[in-house]
Formats: C-alpha cells, structure tokens, sequence
C-alpha cells in the first residue's frame, strides 16, 4: 500500500542571532500508512514541534531544512510550487496546534472561521458553504452545533475552542492531520473526549494523523506505532502496545519508569521517590559525537561514545537506534 | 493532633451581572470544608471552573472569602484585618503552573529568590544573597546559574526556582496550583521527588491542586475532590482511589484510563 507520508533523511537546524548552527532534527526517517496514527513521543526539545512545522514549511525565519525529502500522496513538499504547497496546507494536510485559545481569532464567530478555511481551498456558493460548515459542526459536537457556530471564541470552553480547530483541520477532508499536543491545556474528561473524537474522526474519514505529545499515556489505544524522539533523532519506532510495555531504548525505557504507575498496587510505593533520568538534555549547538543519550544511559557501552547509532530491526516494524542492538 | 489547615463552609462569591447594580453572582465557592494535618499532603483534585484556585487564593489571604472560617495554626486568617493578616502570609505560600509567567523572565534567578526576603526588613543585601544561594542549593539549581535571567532556565529549573522563591520565608504551608501539570514527564518525576525531600527536611505541609490523579495518588495522603465549588467527596488516598463513591470521582478517574471501548480493558503502563 502507497504510504501517505514518507519523510526521509531529514535535518533541520536553527541559526542563532550570534551565527551558529543548532541542528533540530537530524536524519529522521519514518513512514505513514493511510489511516493510520502515529504517535510522536518526545519532550521538551526533543524537536517534535519543529518536526511539525517542517512538515509544511512553518519554521520560523530561523528555522532551515538542510536536506531530505518529504513525499505527500508521491510528491516531494520541498520541491513543488508555492502555490501546489498553499493548496496542501489547510487543504490536504489539517493542523491543529497547541494553543487554542491563541489560534482563533477573537472578534469572529467560530462558525465563520470555518466557513472561512472551506472558501479559501474550494470555491462553493454560499449555500453549500453554509451547509459544509453545519456538517463539520455536527461532526466534532455533538449536541449545540449551531448554538455553538454563532459563538465566539471567549464565549466557549477550552475543550469546545479545540473542537473547532478540529473542525477547521478537517473541514476540507484532508488525508493527512498533524496535532501538535492538541490537548495540552485541556481537562482530563475533555482530553479524553477529544482523543475519542480523534479515534471516530479516523474510523469516518480514514484520516492519517501524526499526534504529537510529550505524554505516553495518551498514546495507548490511540496510536498504531509510536516514534519517540530524543535530541532531534529518532530513537524507537514501532508498535504502539510493543514500545509502551516493552520499549527498547534506553530512553524510551527510562521515561516510560518515571511515571507514576495507575493507581498503584503497592500502597508502600506511595511516596517513594520515582525513577528519574539522570542529567539533562543535551545542548544542540555543541557538536555531536556519539550517540547524545549515552551521557545519561545506564546501559552506555565504549562504542556509544565514538559514533551515533543508526537503526537496528529488532521485531517486525520495530526499530531502535542503539548500539545494544547492533547485530 | 490539630490540622495545620482548617477550612469551614467557606463561600465565595464574584459579582457576574453587566450592570453596576446588577445582583447576579459566580458562586466559585459554595461551602467548602477540609482540612489539613501538619505534614502530610492533601491533593484537591478537580477541573476547570470547580473553584479550586480560588480556594488557593482565599486559603493564601489573596481573595476575602464572602464568608466561613479559614484556620490556620488554631487562628481563623479570614476574620482577620489586613494588616494582622499580612502576617500571616510568609507562613502559606504558593507555587503556581506556568512559571514562565509566574516568575519576571528578566530577573535572574538570584534576584528571584532573594524577593521575599525584602520583607523582612532586618536583612542586608548580601545576607539575602546568602540566603538566596542557600534555597537555589535546596532546589538542586547549581550555583553557576544564579546569575541567569528566569528565561534563560529550563522548564523544570524555572519550576525549582518558583520552589525556591516559595520556601524564602519558611512558610509551613506550600499550595502548589497545577505546579507539575505543565513539565514534562521525566521533570514531573524530578519535582516531585524534590517536593518529598522538601516535605520531610522542612516538615511542610502541602496542597496540592491537580487534576492528575496518578501523580496525586503518588504524593498525597489525603485526596479531595471538588465539583462546582463543593468537596464532594475526601478521604485517605488509597479509599478514595480504590472505592471512589461520589460520581465525579468516578468519572475523573475513568478519565485517566487509556480510551476503549470497554473501561478496565487496556495497557497500563
């Protein structure tokens, strides 16, 4: 099956006021199939948010993609005319982004901010413009569709604002949606709400989404294959049940140990200290050499330090970028 | 043992009407009662809107509740004037969410921990530097640091030196608003551990506000939940968590399940 995305070899870097390069992503490679979920995993710095921006040629003024290429449906983003990549964004790639009190604007219903994503990708009369724009509504609430598109945005909840993101991402039926920590300010209830949502959304639309988040827990039963990333690289691949319980990499090994279990069995755990990941993350605009988690490994072996490890099959679409596993 | 903290049927209501003269009202608080033992860890659970900064800010001599008792140490600081209430203040501290708001991004991380110390008049320029270098130590931010300005530090480092800045005045009680809710994992497990030193060198007292039942269920003794401005149900942390009676408990607590189709089937990490 033709994957949706192939993102390969990619790098970007960041230039500093005082000129130096600080590398963000470094050869990331990975595959989307359609409809399927996959999950981003990294924290801050990791350069999950500048993978989402580069994947539509978002970066800020500073931002560079140095090389690599990113297949849509076949053709390469980095390559096609302004206007071909006007059409992709918003069109046949949805973006939902962090802050959703930040990304509609506060003197306009939110019913017209949809209608206003339909009329710049499609050309319709105002009936069907109208219509569209009620459907998309229904789709993402459930009960007060209507009352809620003649809203603005101070006038509704912070999980009801996301909601109309969504509805914006996919008002054009896109076959691709990338939401960068869509529910990071939101409630537990809410939060669950809306990855539901994303879960019917998928069903109904096959749509393929990239999730990216900082939090493993919302991952389970939401991704079919996670991607974790650490200091720009991709460390793991794979399924979403196989990393969660068996994770390879160190890294992935080490985070998943810092959280606090769900509803632990052994209340003499209670206040104990939690696992954590000695150090910090690397500085980026120092040059590599090695692998950059080694400092902070327990499991650093002599030939992490001389050179960064590439992939290594370690299962059936199961990849991890460590030395233990080489060979 | 008497409680730390004792809050009685506290109310508070907010003028919500457009007119000046309008008698319509928010009720954030519509009689709550808790309390806290010396020492221990109380986490108020609830989301947005149940009222729970607003207790924060009310039990912290911030917002004049519209009535009820707020004991602290056997003395009711709500009834008290303003100027007998300052006081009181150095002894509650709080530690709020985002601290890339909450801290000046332009002052460095010295000056931070050195403001509270301004209050007490007693104190020179360089004892309160002292001091200050003495709570950077505390919250594990290495002395070349001190120097940095707030936004230059990083999200777990800021979030130290809010701790740090917190602790200044020897308070006996810290009120952490969310306060881990916005790092990320590995630095929630760091704070958090920090926080448990922190409660067992100085013997504080926390609530701690959150709407993460995981991390709740780690540090606190006791758990409270809220609902529109009422406790709904409290207890021991593990009754609460095992036998949840109230239905928002439950439904808060389904929320943190992974999303099936069937509740209680899925990975748990």
């Amino acid at each position: 099956m033709t994957p949706i995305l192939e993102v390969k070899n990619l790098h970007v870097a960041y230039s500093a006021r005082a000129g130096e390069i600080c590398p963000a992503l470094v050869g990331v490679n990975f595959v989307l199939g359609p409809g399927e979920i996959l999950g981003v995993l990294g924290e801050s710095g990791s350069g999950k948010s500048t993978l989402a921006a580069s994947l539509l040629q978002l970066l800020p003024l500073n931002g560079k993609i140095q090389q690599g290429e990113i297949l849509f449906e076949g053709k390469d983003l980095l390559r096609v005319s302004p206007q071909e990549l006007r059409r992709t964004r918003g069109g046949r790639i949805g973006l939902i982004f962090q802050e959703p009190s930040s990304s509609l604007h506060p003197t306009i219903q939110v019913g017209r901010q949809l209608t206003d994503v339909l009329s710049a990708h499609e050309s319709l009369d105002r009936r069907t413009l109208r219509e569209k724009t009620s459907q998309l509504f229904a789709a993402v609430f459930p009960t007060g569709a209507e009352r809620i598109s003649r809203s603005y945005p101070h006038e509704l909840s912070g999980g009801q604002r996301q909601r109309v993101l969504i509805a914006q991402a996919i008002a054009c039926r896109p076959s691709l949606v990338i939401a960068d920590e869509p529910t990071a300010s939101l409630d537990p209830t809410t939060q669950r709400e809306i990855l539901l949502l994303f879960r019917t959304l998928r069903q109904k639309f096959s749509l393929a989404m990239i999730f990216i988040t900082h939090n493993p827990s919302l991952l389970t039963d939401l991704a079919d294959r996670i991607l974790v990333l650490y200091a720009g690289r991709v460390a793991e691949t794979g399924p979403t049940a196989k990393v969660l319980s068996s994770p390879k990499h160190p890294y992935t090994e080490a985070l998943l140990q810092c959280l606090p279990s769900h509803l632990r069995e052994d209340q003499n755990m209670r206040k104990a200290r939690l696992h954590v990941i000695a150090g910090d993350p690397p500085n980026l605009s120092l040059p590599a050499k090695g692998c950059l988690f080694e400092p902070r490994c327990t499991q650093r072996m002599e030939v992490c330090k001389g050179s960064e490890p590439p992939p290594f099959t370690v299962s059936e679409l199961h990849e991890v970028s460590c030395f233990k596993f080489a060979g | 043992m008497q409680p730390l903290l004792r809050v009685d049927k506290l109310v508070k209501h907010y003028a919500a009407g457009r007119s000046a003269g309008s008698r319509d009202k928010l009720v954030a608080l519509d009689g709550v009662s808790l309390s806290i033992a010396p020492q221990s860890t109380l986490a108020l659970i609830g989301e947005s809107g149940s009222g729970k900064s607003t207790l924060a800010l009310c039990i912290a001599c911030l917002e004049h509740p519209t009535s009820g008792s707020i004991w602290f140490e056997g003395i009711d600081v709500a009834a008290l004037h303003e100027n007998q209430q300052r006081k009181f203040r150095p002894r509650i501290q709080l530690v709020f969410q985002d601290p890339a708001r909450s801290l000046n991004p332009r002052w460095t991380a010295l000056e931070i921990a050195s403001e509270p110390l301004i209050v007490r008049q007693d104190t020179s320029k360089q004892e309160r530097e002292n001091k200050a270098l003495e709570l950077l130590d505390c919250v594990a931010i290495p002395r070349r640091l001190a120097s940095q300005r707030a936004h230059e530090l990083s999200g777990g480092q800021k979030q130290r030196l809010a701790i740090a800045r917190a602790l200044a005045l020897e308070p006996k009680l810290i009120i952490l608003d969310e306060a881990l809710s916005a790092l990320d994992c590995s630095v929630q497990a760091q704070i958090s551990n920090l926080l448990l030193e922190l409660q067992s060198s100085f013997g504080l007292t926390y609530l701690f506000i959150t709407h993460d039942f995981a991390m709740a269920a780690h540090l606190a003794d006791q758990i409270a939940v809220m609902d529109r401005g009422r406790i709904v149900e409290s207890g021991p942390a593990e009754n609460v968590l095992r036998s949840p009676s109230h239905q928002v408990t439950r439904s808060l607590l389904a929320a943190t399940l992974p999303i099936t189709e069937t509740p209680g089937v899925g990975l748990e990490l």
